[in-house]
């Protein structure tokens, strides 16, 4: 460990391993530590012998069969099909490494029931979420959609998407509040009502990433990795390691070394001292929320989010006995501030036994009982046979990094889908490289003389 | 009609062994020196800074051996990226191997003694029906021979394992160990039923293909996964 690198990543969470990926491609001499002997830290997928041991100190009951069966994730997250990690993946040809499935549907709540969330003006006419006058006013809304062009005023019906507030949007079109909610956070996929305030063209551009994700495979916008979530962060280690980037797991890591200025100088593990020029790291490196050896306070708690996995023996109900299935229940619909998530996953993609169901529901908490605020999603899941609860804590980097050379990535949030991990990947980036964006660039066009 | 089949085939063995020079071997029968200088160096140096750019392309390769029936046998090789390096390999490395080659050095005893654990390492993690062949290399140093052929050969049927002697320098014994691995696979299986040839490969991918769809740009369902 006596050598110089040009950047120490701490972590082999995903946002980590993009990172690292991605500054081995661009040239860097990466050193990849974990304190864990397994790769993938928060975003890891655990067998069941894992799961057991993390949550119940116990071995696995027999009958939910064979420990190799099984990669439960710990926070629950799609891709989006035409989102920004699958254009990194398609960029990185990282896809050779990984076999992805549809998650075969995307549901929404609505007075206490389910249905699909349609995602064409063909779909809403058909939809049960609405009543007849509502499915004609939602037709012309997504037609309104469908058909704006940003050089053609002809098609804005007099709106300006970057002026006038999405409230007033929907009100043009004379939308129910029960429509917005499942235009809103099961298409535009807002956690809250804040963005309605707001300019409407950023929910326009989700709508749109969700309906051309839709279209992409048909059955939902959603895509994911057979063996789970934790492949995700192994494949991008393997790019960061086939361009040069050093790997070392259960490393424990005592200190984070900074010079008189407080700028980084390098990583102790022991009573070895790695020198690099940058380190880039997940919270849990860097206090989670607690002082340092040097009394800085480099991370703070954000929020808390709660989670409960959920092992079923049938598909969830009322989703046609779908092998996988999102479902958004918007806060609106049980009077919450933030949206309550279930994602499902089950054999078909090679993450438990035959016949079983993983489903996880998670919130973000807003009282102190964190369980009961994701019981309306349980309560939609049927009898489980085995429940899990967390509650993580969501932290947030005090500090840019641009004067100590340390960069510290996010916690992964509440959010369904991966895209707040790949702007935090893009955010890092700009960080270490001065202000330059992030520019994806063809892997095998990467092969110099 | 010829049979066409395609497995994943992975490298294991202490770094500096031969493991990247033995798939140079097989796969473009080259032998580069200079690879050779640089190992042994007193610092870490993963294969890939040593490879240089080519090494890109050496951490997955394919390599088509054909039978004496006309069966067709692909190899995708997937080589260690130097994760083996500080025990740090990910278990997406022996996902659906379905043959492992795992090399030592003949003329470091130690190098068997760290194969053997790569060879536990693969009977606790990997698929049951793995082919796994233990591979002595660098037979043209035998001068300098620490580890008999006798002893290798004990362990490898001891353990039910297929072994041989390579050089990946004169080139000796490469063709045949991949070969044998090629005859040993269980070619009666229907390409549907095989597991392990990796995503994209014709008949065994049931999921969605990125690149396909990428290519074919936004709103068309492309219904073609094949």
């Amino acid at each position: 460990m006596d050598e110089e690198y040009d950047v120490i990543v701490l972590g082999t969470g995903l946002t980590e391993c993009i990172l690292s990926g991605l500054l081995s491609v661009e040239g860097k001499k990466v050193l990849h530590m974990d304190r864990n002997d397994y790769y993938g830290g928060d975003s890891a997928s655990l067998n069941l012998t894992q799961l057991y041991r993390q949550f119940r100190g116990t071995a696995p009951p027999q009958e939910l069969g064979r420990d190799r069966d099984y990669a439960v994730d710990l926070i629950p997250k799609f891709i989006i099909a035409s989102g920004e990690l699958t254009r990194i993946l398609v960029h990185t040809d990282v896809t050779r490494y990984l076999e992805f499935k549809q998650i075969a549907g995307s549901y929404v709540y609505r007075d206490r029931k389910i249905s699909k969330v349609p995602s064409t003006e063909m779909e809403a006419v058909k939809s049960p979420l609405m009543g007849l006058f509502e499915k004609r006013r939602a037709k012309k809304f997504f037609e309104f959609l469908q058909n704006w062009k940003d050089g053609d005023p002809a098609t804005h019906q007099g709106v300006d998407l970057d002026n006038d507030t999405m409230a007033s949007v929907y009100e043009k079109f004379g939308l129910e509040l029960g429509t917005q909610d499942f235009i809103g956070h099961a298409m535009a996929l807002y956690l809250n009502d804040d963005y309605k305030q707001r300019p409407a063209r950023p929910t326009y551009e989700r709508i749109v990433l969700y309906t051309s994700s839709m279209a992409r495979y048909g059955k939902s916008p959603y895509i994911y990795p057979l063996y789970g979530l934790g492949e995700l962060p192994q494949a991008f280690a393997r790019l960061s390691a086939i361009y040069g980037g050093t790997y070392m797991l259960d490393k424990p890591i005592d200190e984070i070394v900074t010079d008189a200025d407080g700028k980084f100088v390098g990583v102790r593990s022991g009573n070895e001292t790695v020198k690099a020029k940058q380190v880039v790291g997940d919270p849990s490196y860097f206090g989670a929320g607690k002082p340092l050896q040097d009394g800085k306070v480099r991370v703070i708690e954000e929020r808390k989010v709660v989670r409960a996995i959920c092992i079923l023996k049938h598909p969830i109900p009322e989703t046609e006995d779908a092998d996988s299935a999102q479902i958004i229940i918007p806060q609106n619909q049980v009077g919450r501030r933030n949206d309550i998530y279930i994602a499902c996953v089950s054999s078909t993609h090679n993450v438990c036994a035959k016949d079983v169901y993983v489903a996880i529901v998670s919130t973000i908490v807003e009282t102190d009982r964190p369980e009961q605020e994701v019981q309306p999603g349980i309560d939609l899941l049927g009898p489980t046979y085995e429940k899990f609860i967390t509650v993580s804590t969501i932290y947030t980097p005090t500090s840019t990094g641009e004067s100590d050379h340390i960069f510290i990535t996010r916690s992964y949030d509440a959010t369904s889908h991966f895209e707040t991990v790949v702007e935090d990947v893009q955010d890092v980036w700009k960080r270490i490289f001065d202000g330059k964006e992030l520019v994806l660039k063809k892997r095998d066009v990467q092969v110099e003389a | 009609m010829s049979k066409q089949f395609q497995f994943k085939l992975v490298l294991l063995g202490e770094s500096a062994v031969g493991k990247s020079s033995l798939v140079l071997r097989f796969v473009k029968d080259q032998f580069d020196d200079y690879r050779e200088s640089t190992i042994g160096g007193p610092s870490f140096v993963s294969l890939v800074s040593y490879l240089g750019a080519d090494s890109r392309e050496a951490a997955f390769l394919t390599q088509t051996v054909t039978l004496e029936d006309q069966t067709t046998v692909k190899f995708e090789i997937w080589d260690t990226a130097g994760q083996e390096r500080y025990k740090s390999l990910a278990p997406m490395y022996y996902r659906n191997a379905n043959c492992a080659v795992v090399v030592y050095d003949i003329t470091q005893s130690t190098s068997l003694e760290k194969a053997k654990s790569w060879i536990r390492e693969l009977q606790r993690q990997a698929d049951p029906n793995i082919v796994i062949a233990l591979c002595g290399n660098k037979l043209d140093l035998a001068s300098r021979r620490q580890v008999s052929q006798e002893e290798a050969k004990k362990y490898a049927d001891e353990e039910g394992l297929m072994w041989g002697e390579t050089s990946a320098k004169s080139g000796e014994g490469v063709a045949d160990i991949f070969t044998s691995i090629a005859k040993k696979l269980p070619l009666t299986a229907p390409p549907s039923a095989r597991g392990g040839a990796r995503p994209g490969a014709p008949g065994a991918r049931t999921g969605v293909d990125l690149n396909r769809q990428a290519a074919a740009g936004q709103g068309q369902g492309d219904q073609c996964n094949c």
